[in-house]
């Protein structure tokens, strides 16, 4: 599995109210969430977000509120892939649960600038910035979430199971 | 090598003698909890999966509390939703609007969770039980339907800071100034997928509602949980509000910690986190007068009984400064009543503060004290990030009962000291 797209780019601690404010908390529509995704850290993501595009941010990204709604409304904007120097460890749960890819590079975290064309390929964990022309590697999941992952969530998993 | 408190517990769920730091493990749980905001998307994720009957309804607590009362419609069909789903499933512990409260707070008063248990939350701040010597954590609406159906959760075994504690606190100075001291020193990522633990002869000081107040805000350094030894005074408060059995577990003398700090208890000064990280902590008296438009005193931090008896001993007889808009929210019905008994509510309206029923509401933005452009709050909660309780512009300084209550007094803020208390 690969994600490609451009980047945008986020500083330390992003935290999971700033993704998706509580005051659109009163819906659980992906959809809607989206069109707020990331609406009081850059206002114009939105608008300028296009399907594919990855989000690079540093430490500890996703902090805060356990709300799902967080990964759900990064997926639903069209995001393929969010590469970060560290996960809040709710936010990392969560975002393997429902399928977004999700990968802990600090390197590739510090270096990717804004605006780069990244490729990620999810089964081999190389991030290739195509701008820079550098590439990365990401931090291998555990074999037990990879399962989770190529199942395409927590619950395919179970189902898949039963 | 021997295993830490939350290592023996999560071992002990998991059906082996032993676990060791970041090894994955199934566990069994002994309670799901979910609220008004994460349980209807998990109740949408149970309704795609081929088993939809719960594993125990006993063991499974609704508590819608963010923005209950209803606050629009919107919220009102989300309630609808979690309703609806305890009705069909007979849930025996779903809390409707009279008899409910802030679910961290409402749940060890319903003795719902005790020592040993394991329990996971579609909330973060579901941390709160290890003061009872549990392990608990918060996860997302994904993990709470799948608790709710398999009775299990996957968790990677975290390994742990120790915080050692000695002495006894200073009059005036609570549980909230130690955990945001530690926050303050360790970072908001400075127990990233770690547990920590409490231990050390300066626990026998911290009040059941002072330990409440320390888990809670373990996620805010990153923690996994926050978890304390069981002692007499735990064992009191879960006989008094509990039928379930506890299990007392107890760290090896050899187990492993990836760090180990001595706190002096005597040296804890009040404490406040400046925006927009409750990291960002400065002692109160050491920076300039900082003017403020509200006080928020409540949350599943600092809602209960303690920090109420604590904010009326300062607002007694005195008034709130001319201009201050000061919210008081008793964190569950029963802690209403008990300050209604003790005439604390009195004291509050008399000083000119508002008392809400129970609800997270303004903690998080949702209603009942959001902030304009520009306004600066200090309040009981746990998080100050931007845009936490309100417009972007908006400041939000953490804070502890008594240091929000002698801020509602002179406007700016301060601590009981300037009131000459």
């Amino acid at each position: 599995m690969k994600a490609e797209g451009r980047v945008f780019k986020f500083g330390d601690n992003v935290d999971t109210d700033v993704i998706i404010p509580a005051r659109y908390l009163n819906s659980s529509d992906p959809k809607e969430l989206a069109t707020h995704c990331m609406e009081d850290i850059d206002k114009d993501f939105v608008k300028n977000v296009n399907e594919g595009d990855i989000i690079v941010a540093n430490k500890n990204f996703g902090c805060g509120s356990s709300r799902e709604h967080a990964p759900i409304a990064i997926k639903a904007a069209g995001v393929s892939c969010v590469i970060a120097e560290t996960f809040a460890r709710i936010f990392y749960r969560n975002s393997i649960n429902i399928g977004l890819p999700i990968i802990e590079c600090p390197e590739a975290a510090r270096e990717i600038q804004a605006g780069d064309e990244v490729e990620v390929n999810f089964d081999t964990g190389l991030i290739t910035d195509k701008t820079s022309g550098k590439t990365y590697t990401g931090q291998a999941f555990p074999e037990f979430m990879q399962k989770l992952i190529n199942a395409g969530g927590l619950v395919n998993y179970i189902n898949s199971n039963n | 090598m021997g295993m830490t408190m939350t290592q023996k517990i999560l071992a002990a769920h998991a059906g082996l003698d032993e676990v060791k730091a970041g090894q994955l493990i199934e566990a069994d749980l002994d309670l799901v909890l979910g609220n008004d905001i994460t349980s209807p998307v998990a109740i949408h994720e149970v309704e795609k999966m081929t088993k939809q009957t719960v594993f125990d309804k006993d063991k499974i607590a609704l508590v819608p509390d963010h923005f209950v009362p209803n606050k629009d419609i919107k919220s009102a069909e989300h309630c609808a939703c979690v309703r609806k789903f305890a009705k069909k499933n007979d849930i025996t512990n779903y809390f409707e609007v009279g008899e409910m409260g802030i679910e961290h707070a409402l749940l060890p008063e319903k003795g719902l969770t005790v020592a040993g248990d394991v329990i996971i939350g579609a909330d973060s701040h579901t941390c709160t039980y290890g003061a009872l010597g549990a392990f608990s954590t918060g996860v997302g609406s994904t993990d709470m339907a799948a608790g709710m159906i398999t009775g299990k959760a996957w968790f990677k075994v975290p390994s742990a800071i120790k915080f050692n504690l000695t002495g006894k606190l200073s009059p005036w100075v609570s549980g909230k100034d130690l955990i945001l001291h530690i926050i303050g020193m360790i970072g908001v990522d400075g127990a990233l997928y770690k547990s920590m633990e409490f231990t050390g002869d300066g626990l026998s000081s911290l009040t059941m509602d002072d330990r409440f107040t320390i888990a809670n805000m373990a996620i805010e350094a990153g923690g996994k949980n926050g978890i304390f030894p069981v002692d007499d005074l735990t064992r009191e408060y879960m006989k008094e509000h509990s039928t379930k059995l506890p299990k007392e577990y107890v760290a090896d003398p050899d187990a492993e910690y990836d760090e180990v700090y001595d706190i002096d208890l005597s040296q804890i000064k009040s404490t406040v986190a400046f925006p927009h990280l409750p990291e960002n902590t400065h002692v109160v008296g050491t920076f300039d007068d900082i003017a403020i438009d509200q006080v928020v005193i409540g949350s599943c931090t600092n809602g209960r009984i303690d920090d109420l008896r604590c904010a009326a001993k300062i607002l007694e007889g005195r008034h709130v400064a001319k201009g201050i808009r000061v919210i008081i929210i008793p964190a569950t019905q029963s802690i209403y009543m008990q300050a209604i008994e003790e005439g604390l509510i009195q004291t509050f309206i008399k000083a000119g503060a508002v008392v809400s029923t129970p609800t997270c509401g303004p903690c998080l933005g949702g209603y009942m004290g959001i902030l304009a452009q520009g306004e600066k709050c200090v309040s009981t909660t746990n998080r100050n990030f931007v845009g936490r309780m309100g417009h972007v512009e908006s400041e939000i300084y953490l804070a502890s009962p008594a240091v929000a209550a002698a801020s509602a007094v002179t406007g700016k803020i301060s601590q009981p000291s300037d009131l000459g208390l």
